[in-house]
């Protein structure tokens, strides 16, 4: 109870602030909408309770957007485009092929890195320059282009050749972290660990995977967790600028087009849902391996 | 110092029993603030099933020069022979367990997977390890913690596990660099009198680094006493106290006559230097 308190306390206070705002963003519409229709005299209740259920509302309200997410994934069957669920599969599809991408590419450069000083010197710098390009000024550039390479050059179909294209923008966001943790992470282990294994004679591969690779777990499922994250925001911009049909960018896309509303906020919800249950899927995950590698109940 | 010493040791020879010789040993580290000599000129023969203590204020070179038998730091100059090879050759044929001041401990590992490191990259079968993880853990008196994870361990016990460590893959000599000098005074008390055991049933040959006379006097067999600035070997004495030793026999007179002779030896090494009292 005392940690659930707080957060219902919280989400009060922003289903207040939310209608409270409603109000005051539809207000201009529903006076408009009075004034055409020459009714006069409405009182508070009644036009507090217009603004909140409008067509195409300036701001929806919550009931709006959970009813339109519940209309979008229960009513819907999941295989049709007005279903929220099939945008989501599209979109996690993509978030986690390039999550994968990111995560081995990071792990691999962290390796390189921590093994080689020359790595450390060359690559090390352009891994933190590449994070310094807007994605949104990249992701058309890898979609359309690459697009074209693989469908073309490639003779890649072009379903799956969409999701390449939308999994290398995730890898592209998501390899950062993952690298960055990981170095960090595999030079974690102490000067006298290190020596430890020197007295043994090991080589560097028993080094490798007895000292580093355990010492580097803790850090590897930190920058998992932002990688993940990342990913999604990736797939989800690659979804943007290509006339992309599907995937919940695409109905983030469409709604705008349309001033559908409701329906982008649906979307936003579902994903920051979609978000929440890859990180809760990591956190599982890390709780899992902890428990096997004997950590401290925290 | 000893008959036997000089006896066993005619100037740049070895014999067939000595472990370790170093002749004229010398180790400069370089810094950016200039070089700093570690060990300088350091002669010293130790001999197979002694047990060797090392002591002497901090900075006088006695980790560097346990560091440097193991391969862990390399000598500048003179030479230094561990079983007839180089520190490197020794190394390679794991011919010591080196035990340091913290227990270095994996804490992902339990404590028998700790225990059977050494001996999973020495390539020893499944059962080769089970049997000699039984074997040490008896012998440190930690049986029954096979499952634990070292962070369910006290100091004391964690400290025993790494000796357990460096002993599971049969070492003759074992190295051991201020083991106990993190514990408090009674679990010290306890953990000497185990090693004592130990020593007496491993038959192993103990260079061990301490910064506390009574446990380099009640330990040893022969006292290295070293001084810093440059880090060398002012004395070497030969107890010859009983190799049966009841903690009390710290309060006999044989004992305190060489805890005197070794504070005469650190002491002469101090006023050396001029700056301290």
């Amino acid at each position: 109870m005392k940690r659930v308190l707080p957060i219902i306390v919280v989400l009060i206070a922003i289903v207040l602030v939310w209608y409270a705002a409603a109000i005051g963003m539809n207000a201009q519409w529903q006076s408009d909408v009075y004034r055409r229709a020459n009714v006069t005299d409405v009182p508070f209740t009644q036009f507090a309770m217009d603004t909140w259920n409008q067509e195409k509302p300036v701001l929806p309200t919550a009931h709006q957007v959970f009813g339109e997410l519940y209309n979008s994934t229960v009513l819907v069957a999941p295989n049709k485009p007005r279903s929220l669920l099939f945008h989501a599969w599209v979109t996690f599809s993509a978030t986690a092929l390039g999550f994968v991408m990111g995560s081995l590419l990071g792990i691999g450069l962290a390796v390189l890195i921590v093994h080689n000083e020359a790595m450390n010197r060359s690559l090390m710098p352009w891994i933190v320059a590449s994070q310094t390009i807007p994605i949104l000024a990249l992701a058309p550039l890898i979609v359309v282009i690459g697009f074209n390479i693989f469908t073309g050059t490639l003779g890649i179909p072009t379903d799956p050749a969409r999701l390449i294209s939308k999994a290398i923008i995730s890898a592209y966001l998501s390899f950062f972290p993952v690298a960055v943790g990981m170095v960090k992470g595999l030079r974690s282990p102490e000067a006298i660990q290190l020596d430890l294994m020197h007295t043994y004679n090991a080589s560097a591969n028993q080094t490798f995977w007895k000292l580093r690779w355990p010492a580097a777990v803790p850090y590897l499922f930190t920058s998992l967790k932002v990688g993940v994250a990342a990913s999604l925001v990736g797939a989800i911009v690659g979804e943007m600028p290509t006339g992309a049909v599907a995937g919940l960018g695409a109905r983030l896309l469409a709604g705008s087009y349309y001033s559908q509303t409701t329906q982008i906020w649906a979307a936003l919800f579902a994903a920051s849902i979609l978000a929440a249950l890859l990180v809760i899927a990591v956190g599982v995950v890390e709780k899992l391996v902890n428990r096997s590698m004997g950590a401290r109940p925290a | 110092m000893s008959v036997t010493t000089e006896l066993s040791n005619p100037a740049g020879t070895t014999t067939q029993d000595a472990v370790i010789s170093a002749r004229h040993l010398g180790l400069t580290f370089k810094t950016n603030d200039g070089d700093v000599v570690a060990l300088s000129d350091v002669n010293l023969t130790i001999n197979k099933g002694e047990f060797v203590s090392f002591i002497g204020p901090s900075g006088c070179g006695k980790t560097t020069f346990l560091r440097t038998i193991a391969d862990l730091e390399q000598p500048t100059s003179g030479t230094l022979t561990i079983n007839g090879m180089t520190p490197e050759q020794a190394r390679q044929s794991r011919a010591y367990g080196y035990v340091f001041q913290a227990p270095a401990l994996y804490p992902w590992r339990t404590i028998e997977k700790n225990i059977a490191l050494p001996l999973e990259i020495m390539g020893h079968s499944k059962s080769e390890q089970d049997a000699r993880i039984k074997r040490t853990m008896d012998l440190v008196n930690l049986s029954g913690f096979e499952k634990k994870y070292p962070w369910q361990l006290s100091g004391g016990m964690q400290q025993r596990a790494s000796i357990a460590r460096a002993l599971s893959f049969d070492a003759d000599l074992l190295l051991m660099d201020e083991p106990f000098g993190a514990l408090d005074e009674i679990v010290r008390d306890h953990l000497n009198s185990e090693l004592l055991k130990l020593w007496a049933a491993t038959q192993k040959t103990i260079c061990f680094v301490t910064h506390s006379i009574p446990e380099a006097v009640y330990l040893s067999t022969k006292i290295v006493v070293m001084s810093p600035r440059p880090g060398r070997v002012t004395d070497v004495i030969e107890s010859n106290l009983p190799s049966e030793r009841p903690l009390d026999i710290r309060e006999t007179p044989e004992f305190l006559e060489i805890a005197a002779r070794v504070r005469d030896g650190l002491r002469a090494g101090h006023s050396y230097d001029g700056d301290h009292v």
